[in-house]
């Protein structure tokens, strides 16, 4: 048995590629590209070969829209406006914070699968794979948003603004979570065990998501933590997304900065975790290993 | 704290590591000043380590925790020491990582496929990670696929395959490209043994065909079937180096081995295998089972046998044996090779605490 390519093995100046097609090392910029897209496609696969995740990705959504909108819609009343109108903001932002924590797992189950010390050992963009990882999560949180606001479309929700201020609302949610997954892969990358992960999150984005504005009004919240709500990026990013759905109705904005300036709260924070995170995450990389 | 325990350490906290040498000039041949080319840092010495593709199998034996599997790691760019440079072909892995994964291939402890793409996926993956192409990439992944008998594989999930299937796949992953230097890091740990066998036959076709190939294992006999150069290291260091039939000249060989019917004859046992064998007989713990090294193989142990028939010694067995691991390491260090594991453990709680 001959496990060589074809041609066979030339000592003296052996050629890195088999069946003799020549290959240059691509420009940076093209490796980038394509080993980015490399990673991006293994990620959907996996998602596409494990049904239970897809299922849980799907139904989730579907889950906690329905749930908040029958459950506490009949109980919780916001002075100002319906509450399933008002509701709902809370419910996409929650969703696609908790998906970003996918980042995390996923890179800390591929670094103790060994996965990791596969890739480190290929001669590939350095970035790729934490571009991979992101892109691959940003699309499973696009799914979730569509499958969120068809449901909240039939339990009532509407948006009442234009179309464009709706594709900026879903972009604004999409690419705060996009953020938010380098925060989370750098993590993931710190940690011993995926589940470390998880746990940690649940600790972390319960009481993060809901002492804010996303289920209740904050000023229906006590002193401490109504202050707390107000200045919470979660608050931001619900008060922009219901902006830009028109569903604040008459509801009062609190007199806070951020809230006062959503959109331009949670602009700031996507550049800042992007700034911060990416080349942090790029540094961590090119350390770990499995073990 | 000693320099040969810092390649236990967890890469987070090296201190400075100490690696064997493995560096070889042609074919083989090596000269005095190849070895350890050392120079003093803190805390302890630093070393260079190299490893040019000559078409020859080195292999690193050593029990868990001996650092081999550092080495591996810090060769194929996975760690970085804190001191001391490592060069692959003229490369200089520290500086230039990309370069020097361009031309390896690697296969680690743990098989690194992915569990939810087939085989031919994952290999393919590989491919376009080494830049082939999406052309080349799957013609390569396909070769592959038939070369290592994966066709079962390689339609369907890996999620579903033995051990021994996905180290297949592994392997083949780190042969993706030709390269010019392969790593194998304990390649059959976990195996069955017919697995095994068919690892080593798949290792020993790529080293009759040229392959260069640097090899961990904690078998002496993986080391002795598959390796031309065998460096034996503990704590981060070698402590020997040789071809098997020199580590095993420099054991003693063969060890003949006797059971006796009643503990009460050991002393006088001891004496006769004393007599025929080379070096101190070992007394077993259960005080009853005798053993000592030998040179002259079978004849040795015909001595020894018709001595103890003389003195009227009765025998539950008698046998020859080929020296392990553990015999490498009880010769040049003077304790057991498990024993080195317990005492990495102790020594890492002490560092914890």
């Amino acid at each position: 048995m001959s496990v060589l390519a074809p041609e066979g093995r030339q000592p003296e100046h052996q050629q890195a590629s088999p069946s003799g097609s020549r290959v240059e090392p691509p420009s940076e910029l093209a490796m980038w590209f394509s080993d980015g897209w490399t990673v991006t496609k293994r990620n959907l696969t996996k998602l596409k070969r494990s049904p239970d995740m897809l299922v849980f990705a799907i139904l989730q959504p579907i889950m906690f829209v329905l749930l908040f909108s029958q459950i506490y819609g009949g109980s919780i009343e916001v002075e100002g406006s319906d509450y399933t109108q008002y509701l709902m903001a809370g419910i996409f932002a929650q969703t696609v914070i908790f998906g970003s924590t996918f980042s995390g797992s996923a890179m800390a189950q591929d670094l103790k699968d060994g996965i990791i010390d596969r890739f480190r050992t290929l001669p590939m963009s350095s970035s790729a794979v934490l571009i991979g990882r992101t892109n691959s999560d940003l699309v499973l949180n696009a799914l979730s948003v569509i499958i969120m606001m068809g449901t909240g479309l039939l339990v009532g929700w509407r948006v009442n603004t234009s179309l464009s201020s709706a594709l900026a609302g879903i972009g604004l949610l999409l690419l705060f979570s996009y953020a938010f997954s380098w925060v989370m892969a750098l993590l993931g990358m710190s940690v011993k065990s995926p589940e470390v992960i998880n746990n940690a999150s649940f600790m972390i984005l319960f009481p993060l998501t809901f002492i804010s504005n996303a289920f209740v009004l904050s000023s229906t919240l006590p002193g401490p933590l109504e202050a707390f709500a107000n200045w919470n990026p979660v608050s931001a990013l619900v008060q922009a997304v219901r902006e830009l759905f028109g569903n604040t109705g008459t509801v009062p904005v609190p007199d806070a900065w951020p809230m006062q300036n959503a959109v331009v709260t949670v602009m700031i924070g996507i550049v800042l975790m992007l700034v911060i995170f990416v080349p942090l995450c790029i540094r961590k990389f090119a350390s770990i290993s499995s073990r | 704290m000693h320099c040969g325990q810092l390649l236990t350490s967890t890469p987070r906290n090296r201190a400075g590591v100490a690696l064997p040498f493995m560096h070889g000039n042609h074919r083989g041949r090596r000269s005095e000043e190849d070895l350890f080319v050392e120079e003093r840092a803190r805390p302890c010495s630093r070393r260079y380590e190299s490893l040019r593709p000559q078409g020859t199998v080195k292999a690193l034996l050593g029990p868990n925790g001996a650092g081999k599997t550092t080495v591996v790691k810090i060769l194929t760019t996975l760690i970085q020491p804190t001191a001391g440079t490592a060069h692959i072909d003229g490369i200089d892995v520290l500086r230039e990582p990309k370069a020097a994964r361009r031309i390896i291939g690697v296969s680690g402890q743990y098989s690194a496929v992915d569990e939810n793409l087939t085989g031919f996926e994952n290999l393919e993956m590989v491919g376009r990670l080494y830049h082939l192409g999406a052309r080349g990439s799957k013609r390569r992944a396909q070769e592959l696929i038939e070369q290592f008998e994966l066709t079962e594989a390689g339609n369907r999930p890996v999620k579903g395959f033995s051990g021994g299937m996905r180290r297949r796949i592994d392997l083949a992953g780190a042969l993706v490209i030709n390269p010019k230097i392969l790593f194998l890091d304990e390649p059959t740990t976990g195996l069955d043994p017919r697995s095994r066998l068919s690892l080593w036959g798949i290792i020993k076709d790529l080293v009759r065909d040229g392959t260069t190939l640097l090899l961990t294992t904690q078998y002496l006999e993986e080391a002795d079937q598959l390796s031309d150069d065998i460096a034996v290291i503990d704590g981060g260091k070698t402590i020997a180096e040789g071809t098997a039939d020199q580590l095993k000249a420099q054991i003693g060989g063969h060890r003949a081995v006797v059971s006796l019917v009643h503990s009460s004859d050991a002393a006088s046992a001891r004496e006769i295998l004393g007599r025929h064998g080379d070096g101190e007989p070992l007394v077993g713990d259960d005080g009853r089972s005798i053993e000592v090294a030998v040179s002259d193989g079978p004849r040795a142990l015909q001595y020894i046998l018709s001595d103890l028939g003389e003195s009227g010694i009765e025998l539950h067995d008698a046998g020859m044996r080929r020296p392990s691991l553990d015999d490498v390491f009880l010769t040049l260090t003077g304790r057991r090779a498990e024993d080195s594991d317990t005492k990495d453990a102790s020594t890492q709680k002490e560092a914890a605490a």
